[in-house]
């Protein structure tokens, strides 16, 4: 009833918009009340200012900027790609000591495969002449996924130790996740200046929250049995943390390091915004100067990256430590630090002599960027292809988005606000309702509503064309074994990839145009829609499969009727993932050209604009989380009522 | 085995769960029910228990899931603080102990078995089974004799390098026993130790574990809910229902004398004969005399069966184990016992 009679009220308020009261239609400029100069206030205060001697937090992270944090930053900088700074390295080390450890390191964790994986992506970086930019981004990697992992583990234990701690960070670590990356950025130039130490720091606070919630998930687990014997063995409270919690916690810790480096690597890349240099920066200026190939190149590069580490962190998680017989010698104990140091220090001293081991330049590189270049330039030229993107380009603009769009800005804010209540209150019941009027009411006070509603337009575009795609995907991958497997790993392979990446194939067919926004959304976007859709589908549980099978249930029959709606709650929850990370692509498209938040948010970057770069943050946090709270408690009921 | 102080002595102890529960056993008149706590929103784990365990006794708590036994055994090492009532080890109130002083007690005095094991999945068995040493601080080359000592007793030298889940679950186990007796503790409690087991491998542990009862003489504290378990190893069984102790009686009174309804029904379909001993059917002399060789008082009547079919007397003496006459069993009585009743 209650729903009926909201909609009710959103159609008339829409129907009734030529003779609705102004105020309802949109809201009036005076109404809105200055957020960002507010936060500019308390943002001046707790800052402090170094000129005029006033204390605040900028002393302290100043402080930890100049000394601390320049200093970790100089160390790995210095020893991968050679500054002048402690310890003194003449040159940096050569590409291929750096490769060898790495291998062998690969070969530990996870074998022959792992080792090969690390030596293809390492001889890959050095041959395409990259090595030094991405040892740019890998020297920012090396501290501040450390820093994340400390913090986090920190953070998470106290919330384990301390209930109410852990109810006080929750609904900050839910903004967080999904606060647009911009929002991370310009605090951190403002309080830990330009450069490497405010993309450090950005990095580390982005990538803290899983390995918060990951710490505290773990040390819940640890079996009750397992706490009773530490205690009864007589350990005090800091055996029963260090001995006890902590290692028998270890895989859920581990995986949560697993996050916190790819989270690490998806920042870094993007922290190119503010200025940083490696992979971001010049991926970003290829693609702004559309050199395709070059892009392309570093793409490759990132991906290869980003599998590397995902997989090498992954092994790690499954490791368990191996018994030796008795008697074993040392050496032999560890022979991976014995050939490790051995093969380091062989290619130390041959890079002396062979200079093509120590550091290959971009002349000698065996890039092919610009023959790359001019084959997709050649290719995209065709006109066959040009016939081709300019059709899907001119049907997905007129027939789909720009209506859509139009349709969604001509709504008047009052209705539009009721019909995202009515969307809650449906789908998650009373609690997201409530939640979903605050929010959006909050997004309409921001003064940046029209701006919010196409960013909200282009993620309901993109995930609805993913859904498309996505879905029927994932419906026919699930139909065998082999193909779920395949299909799930090239999903699971692909959610490893900074967002980043996923502008370049989009940028490759539709050149910089918003098509091109859209599209890259949308591949984003289908890899959570596929993967759940799968997952979702074969675990359905095989008696009821087989229950329908033999009710003579044909195969469309057993899919419509008995698998899909027992996967549906699984599908939703890929499904809210999906609108997460479209909130997220989109904010990050924003540089191509919108004229949604992003955009915005983009340019506050340029300035010291701390109020209305989070006014604009929050407002994306908030969209995004009325839709995280309806779908997902969605999920859970059914789930629960499914007895899944 | 048992003398006169006690080890573990326990009055009226209560433990409730529930949101206020030492506020509401103050007010709690008298002759509460387990139900009507329950109506309070309270859950009686320990309802009121006094209870004494002598040096060297084998005390079993038997009881179904969920009647308080396990929460008993963890007052007793205050896993749990208790709600009411005094629980002292050695004399000494271990409530009125501060966070040191348990650690202490736990670190010199105690043993604890769990029924999942609690191994430490990140450590070796020697590693494990030295892990209490490690707390108390032991240099690493001591802890190592010591931890190897014990591993030998239980069985698993050979296997000191491995990791629990290259473990069967018998092997696990003797990994948990042994980590309990390296310290040398004069109490052992074990929480349902057998009961993950495989009944065959259950029927060897309690064999082996016999066979280190024998060899160490502590005190024991043993859970099960399976009351075969019980009857063959008890010196004394509590049978627990809801918290509170329904009876506590050596396994011979048990069987031959249920004190409740719900004794009787873990009695009912026992065999009796196999379970009591001759020494529990004889009644005393009153200065008359007997006559004839005596049988032996700590024979089941199953073994006595033969005897007592062919031997004609009425009236058999039966003498203790130093041989002693003690008193006299009725043949008709025991031979009731043996095939039930004509």
């Amino acid at each position: 009833m209650f729903l009926q009679a909201i909609l009710v009220t959103a159609l008339i308020l829409t129907a009734a918009k030529p003779i609705l009261p102004d105020f309802l239609v949109r809201l009036p400029d005076v109404w809105i009340p200055p957020f960002a100069d507010w936060l500019d206030v308390f943002f001046e205060f707790i800052r402090g200012d170094m000129d005029a001697g006033r204390w605040g937090l900028i002393y302290v992270t100043r402080w930890f900027a100049d000394g601390p944090l320049e200093f970790m930053l100089g160390v790995t900088a210095n020893i991968l790609e050679g500054r002048h700074r402690w310890p003194y390295f003449e040159n940096p080390l050569p590409w291929s000591s750096v490769a060898a450890v790495t291998v062998v390191l690969g070969y530990y964790l996870g074998g022959w495969r792992m080792a090969l994986l690390a030596g293809g992506t390492m001889i890959w970086t050095a041959l395409m002449g990259q090595w030094n930019i991405t040892m740019q981004t890998v020297s920012v990697l090396l501290v501040a996924a450390p820093l994340g992992f400390a913090i986090g583990l920190v953070v998470g234990i106290t919330a384990w130790k301390y209930r109410s701690f852990d109810n006080a960070i929750r609904p900050l670590l839910a903004v967080m996740q999904t606060l647009p990356f911009y929002t991370y950025l310009l605090p951190a130039v403002i309080f830990f200046k330009v450069g490497p130490t405010a993309g450090a720091i950005a990095t580390t606070i982005y990538a803290t929250p899983p390995m918060i919630l990951m710490t505290t998930i773990g040390l819940r687990k640890v079996s009750p049995e397992v706490v009773e014997a530490g205690k009864m063995s007589g350990a005090t409270r800091w055996q029963m943390l260090t001995k006890v919690f902590i290692p028998t916690a270890r895989t859920e810790i581990l995986v949560g390091v697993n996050q916190v480096i790819m989270l690490s690597l998806a920042m870094i890349v993007l922290t190119a915004f503010i200025g940083m240099p490696g992979l971001g920066a010049t991926l970003l200026s290829s693609m702004n100067s559309f050199r395709l190939g070059r892009s392309l190149e570093i793409g490759i590069t990132i991906v290869l990256l980003a599998i590397m580490l995902d997989q090498m962190s992954k092994a790690w998680v499954a490791k368990q430590p191996v018994h030796f017989e008795r008697g074993t010698p040392w050496y032999l104990r560890h022979k991976h630090v014995v050939v490790a140091l051995v093969l380091f220090s062989v290619f130390y001293v041959a890079a002396q002599f062979f200079d093509m081991l120590n550091d290959i330049g971009r002349r000698q590189s065996f890039s092919q960027a610009r023959e790359i270049d001019a084959l997709i330039k050649g290719f995209l030229a065709l006109d066959v292809v040009k016939s081709i993107t300019g059709t899907i380009r001119y049907v997905l603009n007129v027939w789909v988005l720009v209506p859509f769009r139009d349709a969604l800005l001509w709504i008047p804010t009052s209705a539009f606000i009721l019909f995202v209540v009515a969307f809650a209150y449906g789908v998650g019941g009373k609690r997201p309702a409530l939640y979903a009027l605050i929010f959006f009411s909050l997004v309409a006070l921001s003064g940046w509503w029209d701006r919010s509603v196409i960013t909200l337009y282009t993620v309901f575009a993109a995930v609805f064309l993913a859904s498309l795609f996505g879905i029927p995907l994932g419906i026919v991958a699930s139909r065998s074994e082999r193909w779920s497997k395949r299909i799930l790993m090239l999903c699971d392979t692909a959610q490893t990839f900074p967002s980043f990446v996923y502008l370049l194939p989009a940028i490759m067919l539709f050149g910089i145009t918003d098509t091109t926004v859209v599209l890259s959304v949308v591949i984003y976007t289908m890899v959570p829609l596929t993967r759940y859709t799968i997952e979702g589908l074969r675990n359905v549980p095989p008696e009821m499969s087989e229950a329908a099978d033999m009710s003579g249930a044909t195969r469309w029959q057993k899919l419509t009727s008995v698998q899909l709606p027992l996967a549906v709650p699984t599908m939703a929850v890929g499904f809210n993932q999906a609108i997460m990370f479209a909130f997220f692509m989109v904010i990050i498209a924003a540089f191509i050209g919108t004229q949604d938040l992003g955009q915005e948010l983009q340019r506050t970057l340029a300035g010291t604009d701390l109020g209305k770069n989070f006014v604009l943050g929050i407002c994306v946090s908030l969209m995004a989380l009325t839709f995280d709270m309806a779908i997902l408690s969605w999920a859970n009921r059914r789930k629960k009522a499914l007895g899944l | 085995m048992q003398t006169d102080t006690p080890v573990i002595s326990c009055r009226n102890a209560w433990k409730l769960f529930g949101p206020n529960p030492r506020q509401y056993l103050s007010q709690m008149p008298d002759g509460q029910s387990y139900n009507d706590i329950l109506a309070d929103g309270y859950i009686a784990g320990v309802k009121d228990v006094s209870l004494d365990v002598g040096k060297g006794e084998m005390l079993v708590i038997m009881g179904l899931s969920g009647s308080g036994k396990s929460t008993l055994v963890r007052c007793f090492s205050r896993l749990h603080d208790i709600t009411g009532g005094t629980i002292e080890i050695d004399g000494q109130d271990i409530m009125a102990l501060p966070e040191k002083g348990l650690i202490e007690l736990r670190r010199s005095k105690m043993g604890m078995v769990f029924q999942s094991f609690g191994l430490l999945p990140h450590r070796t068995v020697l590693e494990n089974v030295a892990f209490p040493l490690e707390m108390r601080g032991q240099d690493s080359h001591k802890r190592r004799e010591r931890a190897m000592e014990v591993i030998k007793l239980v069985g698993l030298d050979g296997r000191e390098g491995y990791f629990p889940r290259e473990l069967s679950g018998g092997q696990q186990q003797r990994v948990g026993i042994a980590r309990s007796l390296v310290i040398e503790p004069d109490i052992w409690f074990l929480d349902e130790p057998f009961s993950a087991l495989d009944p065959l491998i259950r029927r060897e542990m309690q064999d082996e574990f016999l066979r280190l009862q024998e060899m160490l003489g502590k005190t024991i504290v043993f859970i099960t809910h399976d009351f075969d378990e019980a009857l063959r190893l008890a010196d004394r069984i509590a049978i627990m229902k809801d918290g509170a102790i329904e009876q506590c009686d050596t396994p011979d009174q048990i069987v031959l004398n249920p004190k409740t309804p719900y004794v009787l029904k873990f009695t009912e379909d026992v065999e009796k004969a196999l379970v009591v001993h001759a020494s529990a059917l004889a009644k005393p002399l009153n200065g008359e005399a007997v006559e004839g060789t005596p049988i032996d008082g700590g024979m089941t009547i199953r073994q006595l069966a033969r005897t007592l079919v062919n031997d004609p007397r009425e009236n058999l003496p039966v003498a203790d184990s130093s041989g002693t006459v003690t008193g006299v069993m009725s043949r008709k009585a025991a031979l009731d016992l043996l095939m039930g009743p004509a």
